[in-house]
C-alpha cells in the first residue's frame, strides 16, 4: 500500500540519509530530473551503495532516466544488483516502452540471480501520447504495478498552463485511473508542487482520493502527513464499513435476499467498497 | 553488488562529490605505485583510520594500484566516501 511516494534526490547525501525517516509509504530516488548530466555517473553509483548501506524498510521506488536517453541502461545496471521494489519509468508512451524495459530488466535479473519479474515497474506518463495509450501501457506485461501521473511535463506537451485547480488534467487523471483499474494495476496522482500551500494539498491530495488514486507522488517531505491522511480511510468510512459487514452477515443468517442499512439497499458494489476500505484500513494499521 | 574491476590505469585527473555537509570530496590523478591516499577531515582523529580503510578497499576494488588520491571530507557516512571514491577513480580511469 503506497499512498505517499516522496522523491529524493538520487546524489544527495543528506537526503539519502532520511529515507526512512520522512514518514512516507515509500521513496522514490531520483536519477532524472533532479540529477544534472555531469552528474548521472555519479549518483547512479550513490544510489548503488545507499542502497546497499541504509537497507531501507521503506519500499524503495528508483526513477531512472528515460529511454530516448543513454542513461537509462547504465542506471539499470548499477541499480538492479541491490533489487529495489520498483523502478519509475519516465516518459511512458507506449506498450513498446515497458517491453524494452521489461526485456532488460529480466537479463539483469537473471545475471544477478535475482527472481525474474521481481522488480516491478512504475509507469510515468507525462505525455498526450503516453495518457492516449495509458491502458495498452498498464496491461503491457505483468511487470507493470502502476500508472502515475506526472502533470508538468504533461502541461507542457498539451501546451496550456498548470494550474492549482487542475481542470487541465481532469481528462488525463480520469483517463489515467480507468486504464489502471481496467488492467487491475494502482494509480498514483502527479505531485502537488506549490510547497507551502498545505490547504492546496489537502484538497488537490481528496480530489485524487475521490477519483479513484491510490496514491499520490511527494515532492516535499512536508507534504507527507497530509497526503497519507488524505489517503487514508477516515473513521467514518471504516465505522461504516463494519455497519455494512455486520447487516450483510445478519441479512445472510436470517436467509434474506436484500438488506438494507439507514433506508438504503445494501448491493454488490457497496460490500465491494466497504470491503476495499476495511482491507486498506488494516493495510495502513489504520483503526476507527 | 558492483562487481569491480580486475585493473583500472589512472590516466586523468578527475574529482567527484560536494562541499556539502555530509558529503565528501574527491580527486584521482595518475602517480607512481602504491597508491598514495591523503585524508583531510575534521573527524580525523575519531574517523581517519576507517576513512583510509574505506579508500583503500574502494580502490583496491576498482583495480587501482597507482596514483593519488585525496580527500576532504565533510563528515560523510561509509558509504559516500566509497561511492565519491569510486567515482572520481572511474573518471580518472577515463569511464566516465
Amino acid at each position: 500500500m503506497m499512498r505517499s511516494l516522496l522523491f529524493l534526490p538520487g546524489n544527495s547525501p543528506s537526503m539519502l540519509i532520511n529515507g526512512d525517516l520522512l514518514g512516507s509509504d515509500s521513496i522514490i530516488i531520483d536519477l532524472e530530473d533532479a540529477v544534472s548530466p555531469d552528474d548521472k555517473d555519479a549518483a547512479r553509483i550513490l544510489v548503488r551503495n545507499a542502497l546497499g548501506f541504509f537497507r531501507y524498510r521503506t519500499t524503495v521506488v528508483v526513477r531512472i532516466n528515460g529511454l530516448d536517453t543513454g542513461y537509462w541502461r547504465k542506471d539499470l545496471e548499477e541499480i538492479v544488483p541491490l533489487a529495489p521494489q520498483f523502478i519509475l519509468l519516465p516518459k511512458a508512451g507506449c506498450a513498446q516502452d515497458m517491453l524494452t524495459l521489461d526485456q532488460a530488466l529480466l537479463a539483469l535479473e537473471q545475471a544477478n540471480s535475482l527472481t525474474p519479474g521481481g522488480i516491478r515497474v512504475i509507469a510515468l506518463v507525462e505525455t498526450a501520447v503516453g495518457v492516449e495509450h495509458a491502458y495498452e501501457i498498464a496491461s503491457a506485461c505483468p511487470r507493470v504495478a502502476a500508472l502515475a501521473l506526472g502533470a508538468e511535463d504533461l502541461t507542457a506537451d498539451l501546451q496550456c498552463k498548470r494550474t492549482k485547480e487542475g481542470a487541465e488534467i481532469a481528462y488525463s487523471r480520469g483517463r489515467l485511473v480507468a486504464a489502471a483499474r481496467a488492467a487491475g494495476v494502482e494509480c498514483f496522482d502527479t505531485p502537488f508542487t506549490d510547497t507551502d500551500d498545505l490547504e492546496g494539498l489537502e484538497q488537490d491530495a481528496r480530489l485524487a482520493k475521490g477519483l479513484g488514486f491510490s496514491g499520490k507522488l511527494v515532492i516535499n517531505p512536508r507534504h507527507v502527513g497530509i497526503v497519507n491522511q488524505a489517503f487514508s480511510p477516515s473513521a467514518a468510512d471504516i465505522a461504516y464499513a463494519r455497519e455494512v459487514m455486520r447487516v450483510i452477515e445478519e441479512g445472510r443468517a436470517q436467509g434474506k435476499g436484500a438488506v438494507a442499512l439507514h433506508g438504503k439497499m445494501i448491493d454488490k458494489p457497496i460490500v465491494a467498497r466497504a470491503r476495499q476500505v476495511l482491507d486498506a484500513a488494516e493495510q495502513m494499521g489504520v483503526k476507527a | 553488488m558492483w562487481k569491480g574491476m580486475n585493473h583500472m590505469n589512472l590516466t586523468r585527473a578527475a574529482g567527484a562529490g560536494t562541499d556539502k555537509s555530509g558529503d565528501v570530496l574527491v580527486w584521482a590523478e595518475p602517480g607512481g605505485s602504491p597508491v598514495q591516499i591523503e585524508v583531510e577531515s575534521s573527524v580525523a582523529d575519531l574517523f581517519g583510520g576507517a576513512i583510509l580503510a574505506a579508500v583503500q578497499e574502494t580502490a583496491a576494488a576498482c583495480g587501482v594500484t597507482a596514483g593519488r588520491i585525496r580527500i576532504q571530507d565533510k563528515g560523510a557516512l561509509d558509504y559516500v566516501i566509497r561511492a565519491r571514491v569510486e567515482t572520481a577513480l572511474r573518471r580518472s580511469g577515463g569511464e566516465a
